[in-house]
């Protein structure tokens, strides 16, 4: 028991767990709630969450913030649709678009790290510049009738049984994985680990510190606009109002997921569960049918409260542990003088 | 007197105040009749005016989150706070339209001091618990003020069942739409808050207190300073603040609708006490400072408006105001003007 009070991955099995009790429960109770294609349909409908909560819970590794995610999708889903509208070709107005993405967060990074500008602030002015920006190019919601774009939405991948995933879960896995390689196996992630532990040793040190901030925002950039990519596909159009709020979504899915806000701690994997727990709460309220639309931000609200106090609790247990440690080892020094 | 400027020069509110009149500037210069102010029916009115009324909201949420900020800590919260007080005043109140004898009666469920102490009172308690998660359970505030974010706006739709009640009240319309001494009520208000908080930061110890908890949270708690009743008690400000904003935009709009009252408004305070001169690490604050920020913010949209560009592009123009005003107040900014102006001295 004490092992695994005292094992780093505790919040995110704890997060597991109750994603695997949230299912189970309501199988229990509803017929034809139990099976592959509900579980799928989480994937499906959140594909785009789960890729840019990935860019998020990067920037929050390394204790900042990143607000502009969902003005993000929105101006990435209208670059797309009037681009499409004036015939050019998808081949060039996803890379295009992508670009633009990564060139934005990259921006907002310079800003932090160059001015030292609050990430909050910064990301927040990205955030009113990307929505704004969405208006200049049209106010209206743009279609999409492309060809590409309507295969890449309707195609299925079927499993046996009869279930089946969209293309857009497929890239939200494969970037999952890049970001678990990125975060764990490589020197990157180490800097971004060590940013958010302590800024300061890290440049003692002699880490690239800055270089790796404005990656990371960049890398975040990159992740919302691949994320705006998915929605569009998933949408089949483009509008200014697409996703608002959406931030907030994959904030709580990283801090569910088992990050701390203050940076340093966080794992990729426990943020794909936090955005599918919430996925998973409006899929049971839809199931429930009697409860309306705002219990689901009642629940995920105390959810985080739920999390937040574990995580307080964890993290205030692990301290006293350190300091009786430390208060040991200072009373045998002073036996052995 | 040069001192005195000088004085003035170094002072917190030096570069925000700046920032408000090269703002007004550009507006006397590029909007017709822009500083005209007329008297009609015995009050005031003009763009000016219109500005000071409509920003009264984002003034007092901007009072309260100084104070948290200066903690060094953020209230998320404040705009699902509003929507929560105005949907309690709207079901205390009740949406029901009375007509008798062909005449619009004047009727309420509760009387209708209740009914906005009811407000306000709930409004404070949302900001206790963020007090209490912030203070004593130590959460991030940050994190701690995101869970009623997320869960306020559910609660504020629990209240009016996701309707949006319409309140036909009429001595209710007078906090957001009224007028005294020629002036809009929202504006004493505004000054009101802004003079009682003053007040009790200023003249007790507490504003001390704050500053001291915002420099080094820890070194004051050895010093004896209590910083979770400190943090408590700032919380309970913020969102006594944000519950009386969402009065005035309940009563502005005559309605409550829990989907949209407040929305994106705690971005908007963040930002008018961040143009204020306040740090967001906490530590000093001027509260006058983020009134002016928050005007600044208000202009903004006014100008906007006023100059003819359509709406939707606010946001863009915000941006780039927020990105070279911060910009301006970075450090790095400034030591590469005065270097600047030491190799000027050093070429003469």
């Amino acid at each position: 028991m004490k092992n695994i009070l005292s094992s780093k991955y505790l919040s995110v099995i704890i997060t597991v767990l109750l994603f695997i009790i949230a299912f189970a429960i309501p199988s229990i109770i509803y017929p034809g709630f139990f099976s592959m294609q509900v579980f799928f349909n989480l994937f499906i409908d959140n594909a785009f969450l789960i890729v840019t909560a990935i860019g998020v819970t990067f920037v929050i590794i390394t204790g900042g913030i990143d607000l502009s995610v969902g003005a993000m999708i929105a101006f990435t889903s209208m670059v797309i649709a009037s681009l499409l509208e004036k015939g050019i070709s998808p081949v060039i107005v996803i890379p295009f678009a992508l670009l633009l993405g990564t060139l934005a967060g990259l921006m907002m990074g310079f800003l932090i790290e160059h001015f030292k500008i609050q990430p909050f602030i910064a990301t927040l002015a990205g955030m009113f510049f990307l929505r704004g920006s969405c208006f200049l190019i049209s106010i209206q919601s743009i279609p999409i009738n492309d060809p590409f774009f309507k295969t890449l939405s309707h195609t299925r991948i079927s499993f046996p049984g009869g279930a089946y995933i969209s293309i857009s879960v497929v890239i939200s896995l494969i970037i999952l994985g890049v970001a678990i390689y990125l975060a764990h196996y490589t020197r990157y992630g180490r800097v971004l680990y060590a940013i958010g532990g302590n800024e300061e040793s890290a440049k003692l040190m002699g880490l690239p510190v800055g270089r790796a901030k404005i990656m990371v925002y960049g890398f975040s950039g990159f992740c919302s606009s691949l994320g705006g990519v998915l929605f569009t596909i998933y949408m089949l159009s483009g509008y200014g109002l697409h996703t608002s709020g959406l931030e907030l979504d994959a904030i709580a899915s990283a801090v569910i997921g088992g990050t701390l806000l203050s940076g340093g701690t966080g794992y990729v994997f426990g943020t794909l569960f936090g955005v599918l727990i919430q996925g998973l709460i409006q899929v049971i309220i839809m199931f429930q049918g009697t409860l309306s639309s705002w219990w689901t931000k009642i629940f995920v609200g105390i959810l985080l409260f739920v999390f937040i106090v574990l995580q307080r609790l964890i993290t205030a247990h692990r301290e006293e542990q350190k300091a009786s440690s430390k208060r040991l080892e200072t009373s045998k020094q002073t036996a052995a003088v | 007197m040069f001192e005195l400027l000088k004085k003035f020069k170094e002072s917190q509110i030096f570069s925000p105040l700046l920032a408000l009149l090269i703002l007004l500037l550009f507006d006397f210069i590029f909007i017709d009749g822009f500083l005209s102010i007329e008297i009609r029916d015995g009050r005031l009115f003009g763009t000016l005016i219109d500005i000071l009324n409509r920003a009264a909201p984002l003034a007092l949420l901007a009072i309260g989150m100084t104070l948290v900020i200066a903690t060094g800590g953020i209230d998320l919260s404040v705009g699902a706070v509003i929507a929560i007080s105005g949907a309690i005043a709207a079901k205390l109140i009740g949406g029901q339209l009375v007509i008798e004898n062909g005449t619009i009666q004047y009727v309420t469920q509760v009387s209708l001091p209740i009914a906005l102490f009811a407000s306000m009172g709930m409004a404070a308690i949302c900001g206790m618990w963020n007090g209490f998660l912030v203070g004593k359970i130590k959460v991030q505030p940050i994190v701690a003020t995101l869970i009623l974010m997320v869960a306020g706006r559910g609660i504020a739709q629990l209240i009016t069942k996701a309707q949006i009640i319409t309140i036909y009240y009429k001595p209710f319309h007078y906090i957001g739409t009224g007028y005294l001494l020629g002036l809009p009520f929202t504006i004493f208000i505004v000054v009101l808050a802004f003079l009682l908080v003053s007040l009790f930061v200023r003249k007790t110890a507490v504003g001390l207190y704050i500053e001291s908890i915002g420099i080094n949270d820890i070194a004051s708690k050895y010093v004896g300073i209590k910083p979770s009743r400190i943090k408590f008690i700032v919380y309970t400000i913020c969102g006594l603040m944000a519950g009386i904003a969402g009065l005035i935009v309940t009563s502005n709009v005559k309605a409550a609708d829990a989907n949209n009252a407040g929305l994106w408004k705690e971005l908007d305070a963040i930002l008018s006490v961040v143009i204020g001169g306040n740090s967001l690490s906490g530590g000093k604050f001027t509260i006058a400072g983020s009134i002016i920020g928050a005007l600044v913010v208000q202009t903004l949209t006014t100008t906007v408006y006023a100059a003819g560009i359509a709406p939707e592009v606010t946001l863009v123009v915000k941006a780039v105001v927020v990105v070279i005003i911060t910009i301006i107040q970075s450090q790095v900014f400034r030591d590469g003007i005065s270097k600047l102006i030491v190799k000027r001295r050093d070429l003469t």
